[in-house]
């Protein structure tokens, strides 16, 4: 079916480029949470009048945070290249996209969880600190726990975005689905093949998106539903 | 002219007079003592905790009133150092809890301390029997012991067939009694209760109060409860301090303020309930000194025992005189009956002395707050609440 619109030289490497796609969106997104999830609880905890107050450090987090977020993909990559280097041993592939990638994405990722964790009731923090809960006990099992769905979102969000960076990473050399509509889709005059690029790119959002709605529901008890469907 | 025999409406339970007077002798340990407390958020706009002492004696309902903004919520959170008082000193269930590092010592101490909150902050990612678990883990619990513990928990605040329900799902006063509950997990001595029943219906109100009320008996628990409303204060409370503007106005056995307040805010606060001041349009009769056409206004309150005496009736037995009633209420207060009665003595004369003095020996607390106009006041108009 796919092989009677695209040469098979070209599936292999509309295969090719999915899985590249995958490899720098999930390992992306992987270390993002790693370090965007602590960021983002230090974020609420270290803003004033919270249970850990610690204004001068709240600020220097959110100062670099808004930094990375308000440089343009484009250029932070280009500017980040001797880290890359230092990282990945090389600055063109795959594994060299996801350097960028990351550090572009995990500034999103924190002020996406941390504003789905401004959004707990500040009265359930006060009797969490009531039962003699310690910080770590606060945000473990408090914070973390009722934030889930909004951080679930955020997740989403955070996967989506992930997939158009990845599309620019590949102009770079990351390769990927963009990379491969770039060179064939446009520079070889190829309309097939950026057709069936967006296609899959469009599949895959669509995916992501429906998945982090669906979990994102599943782990949220905030709004009443029938039984059956819990 | 209305004449009334008071005695049968006010026919007691004596068990319970009995059994709140021993309570009451009896010496207690004091579990909450408060000395001194001032707390000030900010300089300009004044001390909203100002010099701040009590005590609250073990299995105590001890309610704090006070109009929102009086620091009563402040107050509380000091007692489990949720809030750090600028000054004074605190100690609850042995712990000194003002001079705690915030440290392990102060996360110990606050495990002896319950705590209901009027939005119930319930976790809604847990069940109920989640709920209740938060604090047993937190304070270590082990899973296999928690387990065991819940249903004996969820059994003491009547919700055995709701272990699995989300939060969502349960209604108000389902809620709270989950929160009360996961209060009682950790075995406090103390309950502190911030306005725990000012989000719900007045039916669901008093069934809180109840289960508050059994839980103080069954277990022996003292009970702060911090409100507004005089009535929670009147359907459960052994004892009341009443907050304003940051300073103790009055202080002491319900019954006692409620009989006797010292100060005009708690007189006016109480008015609700007891019926210290007169309405308006009564009182607007009213002058300090007699004149010719006017006659003795008396208001007696009557307590526990001396509430059973027909005094309207014995005034016209015994000095022929009739009264007539300008105002009064009868309630129950603790358990015993507390009624205040404004009386107009068109009659009374040069026999005032003595009416007064009869009135005193048969153990009435009575004063002579006023003179009304005899002829507008001659029983075609009685206001009573």
């Amino acid at each position: 079916m796919l092989s009677d619109l695209l040469p098979p030289a070209l599936v292999a490497l509309l295969l090719d480029s999915i899985l590249q796609t995958a490899t720098m969106v999930g390992v992306a997104a992987l270390l993002s949470t790693l370090v965007g999830l602590p960021l983002g609880v230090l974020l609420v905890v270290t803003s004033k009048g919270q249970f850990l107050d610690r204004p001068a450090l709240n600020r220097v987090i959110g100062t670099v945070v808004n930094l990375i977020r308000s440089t343009p993909f484009i250029i932070l990559m280009v500017a980040i290249i001797p880290l890359t280097r230092l990282l990945a041993g090389t600055t063109v592939g795959t594994a060299a996209a996801i350097v960028p990638l990351t550090i572009a994405i995990t500034p999103l990722y924190a002020r996406l969880a941390e504003a789905a964790m401004r959004e707990v009731d500040q009265s359930l923090i006060e009797a969490a600190q009531a039962m003699g809960a310690t910080p770590l006990q606060i945000i473990l099992k408090v914070l973390l726990p009722e934030a889930l769905p909004g951080i679930l979102a955020g997740q989403t969000v955070t996967l989506v975005s992930l997939v158009g960076y990845s599309a620019m990473a590949g102009t770079v050399g990351g390769g990927g689905l963009g990379d491969l509509g770039i060179r064939f889709g446009y520079q070889r005059f190829m309309p097939e093949v950026m057709v069936a690029v967006v296609i899959v790119l469009v599949v895959i959002v669509q995916s992501i998106q429906m998945a982090g709605d669906w979990a994102a529901r599943t782990v949220n008890h905030r709004v009443a539903r029938s039984r059956d469907r819990a | 002219m209305t004449t009334l025999a008071v005695s049968p409406a006010l026919r007691t339970d004596q068990k319970a007079v009995q059994s709140v007077t021993a309570v009451s002798v009896a010496a207690r340990r004091q579990v909450v003592r408060v000395e001194d407390l001032t707390m000030v958020y900010d300089d300009k706009a004044g001390p909203v905790l100002d010099k701040v002492s009590l005590s609250v004696g073990e299995g105590d309902i001890h309610g704090i009133i006070g109009r929102s903004g009086a620091g009563k919520s402040t107050l509380v959170r000091c007692l489990n150092r949720l809030v750090v008082p600028t000054s004074g000193r605190i100690e609850v269930s042995g712990h000194e809890i003002t001079s705690l590092s915030s440290g392990a010592t102060l996360r110990g101490a606050r495990r002896d301390i319950g705590m209901i909150f009027q939005h119930f902050s319930l976790m809604s990612s847990r069940t109920a029997a989640g709920n209740i678990a938060l604090p047993l883990e937190i304070a270590g619990v082990p899973k296999e012991e928690i387990r065991k513990r819940i249903p004996t928990l969820l059994d003491l605040v009547g919700l055995s067939k709701k272990a699995d329900a989300y939060p969502v799902e349960l209604s108000g006063g389902q809620k709270q009694r989950v929160g009360i509950a996961r209060a009682l997990a950790l075995d406090p001595k103390v309950l502190l209760s911030d306005e725990a029943t000012s989000a719900l219906d007045p039916e669901t109100t008093e069934q809180i109060l109840s289960l508050l009320k059994d839980i103080n008996r069954r277990l022996g628990l003292t009970v702060i409860l911090i409100t507004h409303e005089m009535d929670v204060v009147r359907a459960i409370a052994s004892h009341v301090t009443v907050l304003e503007h940051g300073k103790v106005v009055e202080s002491g056995a319900t019954f006692d303020v409620f009989a006797f307040p010292k100060s005009p805010f708690a007189r006016s606060f109480l008015s609700s309930i007891v019926a210290h001041d007169l309405p308006p349009q009564v009182a607007a009769r009213l002058q300090p000194q007699p004149s010719g056409d006017t006659a003795p206004v008396l208001r007696i309150v009557f307590t526990g025992e001396a509430a059973e005496e027909p005094v309207v009736a014995d005034l016209a037995v015994k000095f022929g005189i009739r009264a007539s009633i300008l105002h009064g209420r009868i309630d129950y207060i603790d358990e015993r009956p507390l009624g205040v009665l404004s009386l107009l003595l068109p009659e009374a004369g040069d026999r005032l002395p003595a009416i007064l003095a009869h009135l005193s020996s048969l153990g009435l607390h009575r004063e002579v707050i006023g003179h009304a106009v005899r002829s507008s006041a001659a029983g075609t108009r009685c206001a009573a609440s």
